[in-house]
């Protein structure tokens, strides 16, 4: 596995079967629990769901970040570049973190030092990895700020962060993931917290950059219309599981979950004119903790059977890269074995 | 739908409202140097059985338009005409029975309910205030404010089993059905919601829009509805209005604002805004507006929007656009069309 092939691998980054549980008094919370996926070079790959479904914990698990206790990531893998991350010892994922794979967080607020310039914490970070003088990162951090679009960059980044908009940290943070040449760039929610006309220059820069430097990006997001615009590829998770996985175009045309299909119908659109009710998918989101061995989608769905209150639905190939786990795809024959 | 006519009486008329907030210096005698304008000058009117929507990017003074309204603040200028009464110069107790008829619902389902009280707590306050000044009409006893109460957690949705738990243990989506039961506890003829789905999930939005709609019908119910999404906006309202920087920009009919945007910044609000479909967004052009939302303590001269325009003209600079009637539901304030 540990081959050192110079580049060229067909999937940037694969995950295998992951599975993150944390331990906690109250039970076992599955959070992420055997998921699979790929990325190609260059891809965008959008991870959709809503809150507590197990997004943020997968983009975690990728990055080693997920503390333990009570976290612990108790099986599959994640190769990158043909190694896999989850054998790694931790001075050689150092390697990896921020440099190789690095991390746009939602709260432009908090992931920054209020404390510290911001050319000293681009400075800090561009040095950990790459052995340059102190000037020379400070030309290169001046110079990537430039590429995120901030004016006057020799000037703003002797600023501390309370000094910048909501927008503009975001940028920073943008500029400071991608300043040691990423190959993965995960944003999770990178634009939540901002306006949408910031959230639509964010979001722009993003899909510019990745073309200009070839990164991969891993968008997470609850926001279905971002999706639509940035992502090739779209997981749809519920419940800590992917529950539909299939290009973007496919998804949104011919949504095989009914959970992707209630999803898409509930948001209310302003192309459309709103024609009475909204679709709503009934009842809240399940308790994660010791979920039974069933779907745990069957309480909400407008489609259930009986089999779904029984036993979790196999995943099914529906043709072009696009794949659900619902019993409604199941074939007859795995219906009459179960 | 826009079935107001002017013939109907408006229910809350606002004059010019003014909200200013000083920002003080010195620690002893403190001295003025300037004001944050939240809101700088804006009129509009709500008729019966209508639902106005406010829509605008955060720090336009939206949730302060609210709140001046409901008196939490004292306006620092203008009127607010609400069923005959006016509530910047009216006395104490007349405000307390105005209040009964103006009722609110907030953002976040997490901090507006009080973490030691039960909901049948905070469902039943408003009405044991009012009844505690046998100000209620007809009056209740301790016996029918708590059949009411379980009536109203009926009515949005709630078990009547849980009225002696706490918040904590509700999820975001039933804490804000507890928010809404309190706040049709008395039977007020408006509902001031400031963001009510701003907080939720895209699954239970929908649920609350869809509840939120059926009261309306069923109670003849008026809203006063603030939210930052274009889409919610435009569905669950009759008129729309554009706030930019603590002044109505537009204001219309919501179909016809948008079919029909006049404002350049509704536009690009318009345009910002994802829409959850592929294909329609690859097509579409999106107006990328540079900049932030400049800072609200700046006295202008001109435009409020003149820094960020696209179509600015030299004669934006130094003249502030009136709001100006184009068709019978639609107004705006842009020297564009004057």
């Amino acid at each position: 596995m540990n081959k050192k092939t110079p580049k060229s691998y067909e999937n940037m980054l694969e995950v295998k079967n992951l599975k993150t549980y944390f331990l906690t008094d109250a039970g076992i919370v599955k959070a992420v629990d055997g998921i699979s996926f790929s990325l190609r070079q260059g891809e965008t790959l959008g991870i959709v769901g809503e809150s507590g479904c197990g997004k943020s914990v997968t983009n975690l698990s990728i990055m080693r970040l997920i503390p333990s206790p009570p976290g612990k990531i108790v099986d599959g893998q994640i190769i990158f570049e043909g190694t896999d991350i989850l054998a790694l010892p931790e001075n050689e994922l150092r390697n990896i973190r921020g440099n190789k794979i690095s991390m746009v967080f939602q709260d432009p607020m908090t992931s920054l030092n209020p404390f510290l310039r911001i050319s000293t914490q681009m400075i800090e970070t561009i040095r950990i990895h790459q052995d340059i003088s102190k000037k020379e990162a400070l030309a290169k951090s001046i110079e990537m700020l430039k590429l995120v679009g901030i004016p006057a960059a020799e000037e703003r980044i002797f600023n501390y962060p309370h000094q910048f908009s909501g927008g503009m940290r975001q940028r920073v943070m943008i500029a400071m993931a991608l300043s040691c040449e990423a190959k993965i760039l995960i944003a999770d929610e990178p634009t939540t917290a901002l306006d949408v006309t910031i959230q639509a220059q964010i979001l722009e820069l993003i899909q510019k950059l990745s073309k200009k430097l070839n990164t991969s990006v891993i968008l997470i997001t609850h926001d279905l219309g971002v999706v639509a615009g940035m992502c090739e590829n779209v997981c749809v998770m519920y419940a800590g599981k992917i529950v539909e996985k299939a290009k973007t175009d496919d998804l949104y045309k011919q949504p095989a979950h009914p959970y992707t299909f209630g999803l898409i119908q509930s948001v209310p659109r302003l192309d459309k004119a709103k024609d009475g009710k909204l679709f709503s998918i009934e009842g809240q989101p399940p308790n994660v903790i010791d979920l039974p061995p069933c779907c745990p989608f069957h309480p909400r769905c407008h489609k259930v059977m009986d089999i779904c209150r029984n036993q979790y639905p196999p995943t099914v190939d529906l043709g072009n890269s696009h794949e659900v786990s619902c019993w409604l795809y199941a074939e007859h024959k795995e219906l009459a074995d179960a | 739908m826009p079935e107001h006519n002017n013939s109907k009486q408006p229910l809350l008329t606002v004059t010019d409202l003014k909200q200013h907030f000083p920002i003080e210096t010195g620690f002893i005698f403190k001295k003025q140097i300037g004001a944050v304008r939240a809101v700088d000058g804006i009129s509009f009117s709500v008729y019966p059985g209508e639902t106005l929507g406010i829509v605008g990017e955060s720090g336009c003074g939206k949730s302060t338009t609210v709140r001046s309204i409901a008196q939490l603040y004292k306006p620092t200028s203008g009127s607010v005409w609400f069923n005959g009464l006016d509530l910047v110069n009216a006395p104490q107790d007349k405000l307390l029975i105005a209040r009964k008829e103006m009722q609110m619902i907030f953002q976040d389902p997490y901090a507006s309910l009080n973490p030691r009280m039960t909901v049948r707590q905070i469902i039943s306050e408003p009405l044991t205030i009012y009844s505690n000044r046998n100000m209620l009409d007809p009056p209740m006893g301790k016996q029918e404010i708590e059949g009411e109460v379980e009536e109203l957690m009926e009515r949005v949705g709630l078990n009547r089993l849980f009225k002696n738990r706490y918040p904590h243990e509700f999820s975001g989506g039933q804490r804000q059905r507890i928010g809404i039961a309190r706040a049709l506890a008395l039977n007020p003829k408006i509902i001031l919601a400031d963001e009510p789905v701003s907080a939720l999930d895209v699954s239970i939005q929908s649920q609350i829009l869809n509840l939120l709609s059926e009261l309306q019908k069923e109670r003849g119910l008026t809203y006063l509805f603030i939210a930052h999404d274009l889409a919610v906006i435009e569905y669950i309202s009759t008129r729309v209005a554009v706030m930019y920087l603590g002044k109505i920009v537009e204001l219309s009919a919501s179909g016809e604002l948008y079919h029909n945007p006049l404002h350049p910044y509704t536009k690009a609000l318009l345009s910002a805004a994802p829409i959850p479909d592929p294909e329609i967004e690859r097509k579409r052009k999106r107006i990328i507006l540079s900049g932030d939302v400049p800072s609200p303590n700046k006295v202008h001269k001109g435009c409020y929007f003149y820094e960020r325009c696209p179509n600015r003209m030299d004669h934006c600079a130094t003249n502030i656009p009136p709001m100006k009637k184009i068709s019978d539901n639609h107004e705006v304030a842009c020297w564009l069309y004057q």
